[in-house]
């Protein structure tokens, strides 16, 4: 491994920086989930890289850790999707600020 | 600069400027294949660090499921042109690279423990781990019955407006 440890957590914690943005600046519910598949994403690279340069008893652990990351960004996925259309149902749009019947 | 770290260096710009054409994009479905190359990208680091297997499940699982999901909703939802207009993108963009300078300047003043190219592990023995029970069979079959109930959960929560729409309709018909 000739790729010092420290890029690659560079590396995850720039698609970590780039997804709160999305998450937080896009006023559209899609792409707030968009944000959370980079987030996930860069953690994920941080569990392979940290297993990659530290090892344990399995040496498929960091692996495994991320293959249910994986499996729960895809349910989130299914399941957000399907509340997203189910709020546009409802109020007729898919900006954040719209449902606020909690506020009123 | 070894062949590898050159490998790193494209594979890492692909994923950050994918996740870069996703923040900027103005259109939702070009955000979103901007999202399959930082896909793309991840899965790159990933067999850079020796993990075909995880490679290959995440081109299979985001680029294949995850990202026709999102053009799916992209499709059942209207565009909303005002949206980047409103949103304020440059300014949290600021926000958020003053935010990795700082993330940066704690991360590379940390000791992080010197690398030293660890097996990963094939799909072979992946495999045996998630069927041993003394390994991780019970997370596997509990992710498993997840999936299950999501794939019910999801199905339902879609189907249910429908009926609320039919609803009145037959009122109005009686």
């Amino acid at each position: 491994m000739t790729v010092p440890l420290v890029w690659y957590v560079l590396l995850a914690l720039i698609l970590f920086t780039i997804g709160l943005v999305v998450i937080v600046s896009r006023h559209n519910l899609i792409y707030t989930l968009m944000g959370v598949e980079l987030i996930l994403n860069g953690a994920n690279i941080n569990f392979i890289a940290f297993a990659r340069a530290l090892g344990g008893e399995y040496p498929v652990a960091g692996n495994i850790f991320s293959i249910f990351v994986i499996v729960l960004a895809a349910a989130e996925a299914a399941v957000a999707l399907a509340i997203v259309l189910h709020v546009f149902g409802h109020f007729g749009s898919i900006r954040p600020e719209d449902p606020n019947m909690l506020r009123e | 600069m070894t062949a590898e770290f050159l490998a790193f260096l494209v594979v890492a710009a692909a994923a950050v400027s994918g996740a870069l054409i996703t923040l900027w994009s103005r259109s939702i479905v070009r955000s979103a294949f901007g999202l399959i190359l930082a896909f793309l990208g991840v899965a790159g680091v990933y067999a850079l660090l020796g993990c075909a297997f995880l490679a290959i499940t995440q081109l299979v699982v985001y680029v294949g499921g995850v990202v026709v999901l999102y053009l799916f909703g992209v499709m059942l939802t209207p565009p909303d042109l005002e949206e980047r207009r409103a949103s304020r993108v440059t300014f949290w963009a600021v926000l958020g690279s003053i935010s990795l300078v700082l993330f940066a300047i704690s991360l590379f003043s940390t000791k992080l423990p010197s690398s030293s190219g660890r097996p990963m592990g094939d799909a072979a023995g992946i495999g045996e781990a998630l069927l041993t029970r003394d390994a991780y069979l019970l997370p596997f079959e509990i992710a498993s019955v997840l999936l299950l109930v999501v794939l019910v959960g999801a199905v339902h929560l879609a189907r249910r407006e429908r009926k609320k729409i039919q609803e009145p309709t037959e009122g109005g018909k009686a």
